[in-house]
């Protein structure tokens, strides 16, 4: 399948490597010459220097024969026009942009046909729905959702006081008293599918399958006292603060945002009302401290610059906020972050880039393609949510007399709204949702995928 | 460095010319030769026993390939694939030299055609399938054949672009199609369709089939190893006709093959490089046509004479009708000037290439103009469009470096007191890989005369010549191989 993606930017080039692990056509088209080099020399793909809104450039990219156009240049307005002209190229062609200007969230639903949008992204939007789904049931690292958010694949970091440390899978029931999977452990960089005899260690980030309604047993069980997030610090008022803040303002939270930009605090305290607006530096331990960081009941930093949000969060760790939130633009580094105390990393460009590869892989396979995929564990595995039908083999056989692949296991089984951790006595039936995990090496297109 | 991604690649290349001495082997069982069949399937022996052993060795891998990994994997690839491939002859006595032996297949896998044999039709069969099926694997590229042959998950990264780079000949190389597989396969799907024709067009015209597929491996990968002491003077005049076209046609940039397939004419017709190629091939023969006339009777002898020597040189393939060393001093020049240019970036052939020699005239015409206008804001165009100031850049200094090799080689082999014409027409021909040179190494003679050092400083020149350069300069750079 021949997909185009117009902008070379953070988001177009982790995109541009899932995609061509996945064995697509890409063509990129950017008008810098030298970051279309560099992607080139890294991924197997073709590049297109120019415009990525005008006729000539994309017809040189093949816009004719292409199934995808993915718009994620630097300015809405580019990408709009992108996909119009494409669309007017090519009137099959699926499109997808970024579209990050809140003040267009209104024309893009009502002119949909008019920009040819199959689908708009805000990548901002996407990241403070993460965090408040976070800052909601707080205690967790990452929560992924599957089956209508019926079944959740929740990060946990093993602490030295845990209980979880020293314990072998086997007797993990024992603990945490509810029904769980263990689906994949990260540890020093490597993603381990853990057997029975596996012995959690301290610094482990242990991924768990659970249905969303034990949740709550399960941190009550493992000693992670939650109590509810009253009071919310918000370090930097960009845009995904303002998103972020107005959801939470919304469920009755605290909120402080912090933010250097006199002009910025202006205009979010006439967006944000209810919100305390403060003009000042979030990397200053004394303004952070007379503005009562301490007594906060979590702390997000996501200001535009990587390196400030981590001792922002460092910061915070230390003074023992109980939930920490930091942003980071830059994927690669969050191996480093692995060791350090910042709590929940979210990578907007990550979670934009999982939505669009889930778009592409559905367009490419109409029948029996993934539902969804969430990258876990640093992206070195995944969690692929399958919907079983006719064509699904070994429907209604247990899962102890079936043969997967090595580094593949289903984790969750979600039969008429009932979800069930599987065991080797399970099976599934057409109609059934199916949550399967696999290293990330290794890409599973349908679920019949999985079987030897 | 990589070495273990490297090692990789060799092993899977040595596999990849143990498949290929295959079908010599077969010729050789067929003709009864089991004397040479045997020094094909002891040197088969070695190269998977080496493949097996470097596959060991890189049995783990991690870390990244990047362009200082892609050119001295190309380099070590064919500096490889040429010790292998020069055994058969070795092993068989044939050829009793090693390092004549060696000499022998650079020439074939760096599509030179310069022989030290002299006489030809004395080898067996199966060695002379061998030397022109060299031919046509080092035409296209062995590395790029390899693309074609890897599953595509090996090459998710844009590891093989550092590869394509450093192994396709051209100023500007980049893929047809966005996936470098399909890409390889394109590019050797034109190829291959390309020789199937030529080799019916020779069938048809009588020629005997084992000569056919040797003259179209030869044609096809612009070399020049022919299977007949007198090269093409003895067939038809119908078959060097052909031959002429051919050679002419597999000097064209394959993207404009592409481009055809993919029903874009127009580019095709404008493309400037094209134009100059085939410009220079019709004013070339004519004049020569004009300086050779009182040579041979009647209009159309001359004219086939004069084209096919014209063809057989620009697109740097070394197969000869006549003896053009008995020519008047023009067409000597003439022919020697051409040696110089190779035909297109992009192709099978030789040489500085058309379009390094556009970019270069161009250039310097800009440097003029910046010198009369020093205030003008002026840009390289190619086809239309501007050329980054990089690929000038490159190409200057590929110009700096050509003359370099080329004056040093000159003055390394003349210690063995060959006239000047000889040995710098024996440079410029191994060097553009052509073939045949002028006097002692005319269309008629060869290259046995040459000392074992001579004969080494000339294989240096013809890989260097078919890699472009830089790969083998790479190697030699002391920095290259510093532990980092």
């Amino acid at each position: 399948m021949k997909v185009i993606i117009a902008g070379d930017g953070k988001v177009g080039v982790a995109i541009a490597r899932q995609l061509s692990t996945e064995g697509y056509d890409l063509t990129i088209i950017d008008s810098n010459q030298a970051i279309l080099d560099s992607t080139l020399d890294q991924y197997d793909v073709m590049t297109v220097p120019g415009n990525c809104a005008t006729m000539k450039v994309l017809l040189e990219a093949g816009i004719k024969d292409a199934q995808l156009l993915i718009a994620t240049a630097g300015a809405d307005e580019i990408n709009l026009l992108c996909c119009m002209t494409a669309h007017t190229l090519n009137p099959n062609i699926h499109t997808i942009a970024r579209i990050r200007n809140p003040e267009y969230s209104e024309q893009l639903f009502r002119m949909r046909n008019t920009f040819a949008l199959s689908l708009a992204i805000n990548p901002e939007k996407k990241a403070a729905h993460q965090m408040e789904r976070l800052l909601k049931f707080p205690g967790f690292l990452k929560r992924e959702s599957f089956a209508k958010d019926r079944v959740e694949i929740v990060e946990l970091r093993i602490e030295k006081d845990s209980r979880l440390n020293h314990v072998s899978l086997v007797n993990l029931d024992s603990i945490i008293k509810c029904k769980v999977l263990v689906c994949a452990v990260l540890r020093d960089g490597q993603a381990i599918m853990p057997g029975g005899d596996f012995v959690f260690q301290e610094d482990d980030r242990v991924f768990v399958t659970a249905p969303t309604n034990v949740l709550a047993v399960l941190l009550k069980n493992l000693g992670i006292i939650t109590h509810k997030v009253g009071r919310v610090m918000i370090a930097g008022g960009g845009r995904t603060s303002y998103y972020l803040a107005q959801s939470l303002l919304k469920i009755g939270m605290h909120v402080q945002i912090i933010e250097k930009d006199r002009e910025k605090c202006e205009e979010l305290s006439e967006l944000l009302p209810n919100a305390d607006i403060i003009c000042g530096d979030a990397s200053s331990h004394a303004l952070m401290e007379s503005e009562g960081l301490a007594k906060c009941d979590a702390l997000v930093s996501m200001t535009g610059i990587d390196e400030i949000n981590i001792i922002i969060s460092l910061y915070a760790s230390e003074l023992g906020i109980p939930h920490v939130i930091t942003k980071i633009s830059h994927s690669e580094n969050s191996a480093i972050l692995d060791h350090l105390p910042v709590g929940s990393v979210i990578c907007p460009k990550d979670l934009c880039c999982s939505t669009i590869v889930r778009y592409v892989r559905a367009v490419k396979n109409q029948a029996g393609a993934a539902v969804s995929v969430h990258s876990i564990a640093n992206g070195l595995a995944e969690a692929v949510e399958f919907v079983a039908d006719e064509n699904t083999k070994n429907c209604g056989i247990p899962l102890k007399n079936l043969h997967l692949k090595n580094g593949t296991l289903i984790v969750s089984i979600t039969h008429n709204g009932k979800t069930e951790i599987p065991n080797g006595e399970s099976s599934f039936q057409i109609g059934d949702t199916v949550i399967v995990v696999t290293k990330a090496e290794r890409v599973l297109l349908q679920l019949n995928d999985i079987f030897e | 460095m990589n070495y273990r991604k490297i090692n990789k690649f060799l092993s899977e290349i040595l596999i990849l010319v143990a498949i290929a001495m295959l079908p010599s082997t077969f010729i050789c069982l067929f003709d009864g030769e089991t004397k040479v069949a045997l020094s094909f399937l002891y040197s088969i022996l070695i190269a998977v026993v080496l493949s097996v052993i470097l596959k060991f060795i890189s049995r783990k891998q991690s870390g990244g390939f990047h362009s200082r990994e892609g050119l001295i994997c190309v380099s070590l690839s064919w500096i490889l694939i040429s010790l292998i491939g020069c055994l058969p002859f070795f092993f068989s006595r044939q050829i009793p030299s090693f390092i004549d032996a060696l000499f022998e297949i650079v020439s074939g896998f760096t599509t030179t055609g310069a022989s030290i044999l002299p006489d030809v039709e004395s080898l067996s069969r199966g060695l002379l399938f061998w030397r022109s099926f060299s031919h046509w694997m080092g035409g296209m590229g062995v590395l790029v054949l390899l693309m074609v042959f890897v599953p595509k998950s090996d090459h998710n990264t844009g590891s093989t672009m550092h590869l394509l780079r450093a192994e396709s000949p051209g100023p500007n190389v980049g893929k047809l199609v966005p996936s470098m597989k399909k890409t390889a396969l394109a590019l050797y799907g034109i190829y291959m369709a390309l020789t199937v024709l030529d080799f019916i067009f020779l069938i048809a015209g009588g020629m005997p089939p084992f000569d056919s597929v040797c003259t179209a491996f030869g044609t096809a990968g612009t070399g020049g190893f022919g299977i007949k002491n007198d090269s093409m003077a003895s067939y038809s005049p119908y078959i060097q006709n052909v031959t002429t076209v051919f050679m002419l046609l597999f000097g064209i940039n394959f993207s404009c093959y592409y481009l055809i397939l993919t029903k874009r004419f127009i580019s095709v017709l404008k493309d400037e490089e094209l134009r100059a190629y085939l410009g220079i091939f019709i004013g070339a023969t004519a004049l020569i046509a004009f300086n050779i006339y009182n040579m041979y009777s009647g209009i159309s002898e001359t004219l086939r004479h004069a084209a096919f020597q014209v063809s057989t040189i620009m697109t740097t393939t070394g197969f000869a009708t006549t003896d053009f060393d008995k020519w008047p001093v023009f067409s000597k020049t003439l022919l020697l000037c051409l040696m110089f240019i190779g035909a297109s970036a992009g192709s099978t052939a030789g040489g500085l290439k058309f379009q390094r020699l556009l970019l270069l005239i161009k250039n310097l015409k800009r440097h003029i103009r910046q010198t009369l206008y020093p205030n003008k804001v002026q840009i390289v165009r190619m086809n239309g469009e501007k050329v980054n100031e990089k690929i000038l850049e490159s190409t200057n200094l590929y110009l700096i470096g050509y003359t370099f090799i080329i004056v040093t080689s000159f003055l390394l082999i003349s210690i063995d007191g060959f006239s000047i014409t000889s040995n710098m027409s024996a440079v410029i021909s191994c060097f553009n890989n052509i073939g045949p040179g002028l006097e002692a190494v005319g269309p008629t003679c060869n290259f046995s005369g040459y000392s074992v050092f001579s004969k080494l400083v000339l294989i240096f020149d013809m890989l260097a010549g078919r890699l472009e350069i830089l790969p083998l300069l790479g190697l030699l750079s002391l920095r290259t191989w510093k532990r980092k």
